[in-house]
């Protein structure tokens, strides 16, 4: 009851605000009510201490020491259980018994829809044009350490989750770090309890921001864009563009209406393809360069001319990006990955590998370099058009992509929102408990924020939201700190196992 | 050496002609006679999250609804009249499941009816039977 309560007094509080922001202008109302708070928590989360004249924020350095850390730790498990990992994905070890259940790539797909996205259209392009080339170096780098975060949260994702008596699975940062420190003794039990319900609350506001404001917001960007600009008849439309996806995505998670998430999650996966066929097209198609662009990258990594910060400015940039778009460390991937079916969790983990791999180390050089060989990078780029900038480089050789680029960022945008309202939803129960009344309240007011995001010009809020989302990391990795033995245990002797042949192979038909 | 006999089916009215050819076989032969009923599902399916946590919950259904509404009704029919009959359900691609289900079985004789399909969609993806008739270890019986 008490939960309820708490559930009842937050929404009566968020109404009561609500109805004096829509008094005077609705944007400004809410950047002054939230401005305070959004920027102390921003300042928090984005902490930045000065390293050779570039402002550094600790969670980068966090999410980069980590990743380096657990690379360490599993003697380079990102290189050594790539091959095994593809097996897995490819069905190699699936269990004929298990036939109708979630397979390996299956999760991966899933998660992968949920990742990939804006991060890695409009995210490099600000990478490359204020680090210029050298910028892809580093964001591959991080990308491969950023694989053995991935590996470490889904491993203890898979192994901690709740399977129901209703047969369905519930997973995620929230279970292991409570479940998983709890058996550490009853100080960890404490601490376990306190890093879960952190990570929560930074879920859930991620899931307002990063997973979804933030993807309306930049969608209706680029469809205003395409569309003729500031002269474009959408331009102060938000609100309706707003309307429109609220009511879309209130249809699947409110309605039921499961149709339309399964078409996007088909969908996705083939815009992914398109996107990633176009720029191998470009790059192919201007071969005599290729040589040229790679040695701008190398040479650019380690000597940053004109770039403001120097080699430090340059690998800050690609870092920066490579964790905004592939989340490692950041704990909402363990959510989705921890649905497949195994019984072995470290099985998931090395699955999970392949998701910064497609990610960082695909899909985001591949926009780096068509970025780099069409010369579109542009140094004075404002980061807020990162989209455009992209575009602009697909549309030096494809005049019409522009057009596709739109279809696609709105389907990534939309997959994502999906994906993140779950996350949310997950959170939101965990703290105020699962009935029919929180369920409600949390997806009433993801819609809210889906309007709100496409229909503003939201500064701070924004900030606010990408503070929430690299939040989430400080409590997700301390606890992966905590559990790392778990994840070792596992590993050796799932590892031993597959040494001496013990696990069979299904057999290829 | 003792025959043993599969038939696939995909609803409880139909492959109808299939089980009463099975009958007769397995009366003549006193042949075991396998109930196969495969759902059509693919391990490289796209999926939403939501989807994802209730799977193994939506399997579990589909299991039973197989079995109350397909191949329990049938292999009552059949043991009532005295016959040794087993039914079996698995998802997976309908061709390459009964192939493999039959193996696994040690079936002599796959027996399936003739779908409706239009010769375009034959063509096109090919029918269940044809698959079988071209992977299948066993002799495979198509009943008109």
């Amino acid at each position: 009851m008490s939960k309820l309560r708490v559930g009842i007094t937050t929404l009566v509080a968020l109404f009561a605000s609500f109805s004096v922001f829509a008094e005077t202008g609705i944007d400004e109302r809410i950047n002054i009510a939230i401005k305070p708070f959004a920027d102390a928590v921003a300042g928090f989360v984005f902490y930045s201490f000065p390293v050779a004249g570039v402002q550094i924020p600790f969670v980068l350095v966090w999410l980069i020491v980590a990743a380096t850390v657990f690379t360490f730790y599993f003697k380079f498990i990102n290189l050594r259980a790539f091959k095994h990992g593809f097996q897995l994905v490819r069905g190699d070890y699936h269990d004929p018994e298990a036939a109708g259940e979630v397979t390996h790539f299956q999760a991966l797909a899933t998660a992968l829809s949920g990742t990939v996205g804006l991060g890695n259209i409009a995210g490099v392009a600000v990478a490359v044009s204020l680090g210029g080339p050298g910028a892809t170096f580093w964001m591959i780098l991080a990308g491969f350490l950023g694989m053995s975060s991935k590996f470490t949260e889904c491993t203890l994702g898979v192994k901690y989750r709740d399977e129901l008596p209703d047969g369905t699975v519930s997973g995620g940062p929230m279970y292991y770090l409570t479940k998983g420190l709890a058996e550490k003794g009853p100080v960890f039990a404490k601490l376990g309890k306190l890093l879960a319900v952190l990570f929560a609350i930074f879920c859930v506001g991620g899931s307002f921001g990063g997973g979804n404001m933030f993807q309306a917001n930049q969608s209706f960007a680029q469809l205003v864009n395409v569309t003729g600009g500031d002269a474009s008849w959408l331009a102060d439309k938000g609100w309706l563009f707003g309307l429109i996806v609220a009511a879309l995505v209130g249809l699947v998670i409110m309605g039921g209406i499961k149709g339309i998430a399964r078409v996007t999650s088909k969908i996705v996966p083939f815009m992914a393809v398109i996107y990633v066929t176009a720029g191998l097209a470009i790059i192919f198609m201007n071969y005599p360069q290729i040589p040229a662009a790679f040695a701008a990258i190398f040479n650019g990594a380690f000597t940053a001319d004109g770039i403001s910060g120097g080699v430090i400015g340059v690998l800050f940039q690609g870092f920066k990006r490579a964790a905004f778009s592939n989340e490692a460390g950041v704990g909402s991937a363990a959510i989705a990955h921890s649905a497949v079916q195994t019984k072995r969790p470290v099985t998931e983990g090395f699955v999970a590998l392949y998701e910064p791999f497609v990610d960082t180390v695909v899909v985001c050089t591949i926009t780096a370099l068509v970025i780099v060989i069409t010369g579109t990078w542009d140094p004075s780029v404002d980061p807020s058009a990162g989209v455009q900038l992209t575009s602009k480089a697909f549309a030096s050789t494809f005049s019409w992509f522009p057009w596709v680029l739109t279809v696609a960022v709105v389907l990534f945008a939309f997959s994502t929102m999906i994906s993140w309202s779950y996350y949310g939803l997950k959170s939101f129960t965990f703290l105020f408990g699962e009935n029919r009344f929180t369920d409600t309240t949390y997806k009433l007011l993801f819609l809210f924020f889906v309007v709100l995001g496409s229909s503003m010009q939201l500064g701070s809020v924004i900030d606010f939201s990408d503070a929430m989302i690299f939040a989430m990391a400080f409590p997700n990795l301390l606890g992966c700190y905590f559990l790392l033995p778990v994840v070792k245990k596992e590993l050796d002797e799932y590892w031993a196992d597959l040494k001496s042949g013990k696990l069979v192979k299904a057999k290829t038909s | 050496m003792s025959s043993v006999l599969m038939v696939g089916v995909d609803c409880s009215e139909c492959g109808g002609r299939a089980i009463e050819y099975a009958i007769e076989q397995a009366k003549r032969s006193n042949a075991k006679l396998f109930i196969a009923h495969v759902i059509e599902w693919s391990p490289f399916s796209f999926s939403t999250v939501e989807e994802n946590f209730e799977r193994h919950k939506q399997r579990e259904e589909e299991l039973k609804r197989a079995h109350s509404e397909v191949i329990d009704p049938i292999v009552e029919r059949l043991t009532s009249m005295g016959l040794d009959a087993e039914g079996l359900v698995r998802h997976g691609n309908v061709a390459d499941t009964l192939d493999t289900l039959a193996r696994e079985n040690g079936v002599t004789n796959i027996i399936l009816g003739r779908q409706g399909t239009s010769k375009l969609k034959a063509h096109v993806f090919g029918s269940v039977g044809s698959h079988l008739v071209q992977s299948a270890e066993c002799a495979v019986t198509v009943v008109p």
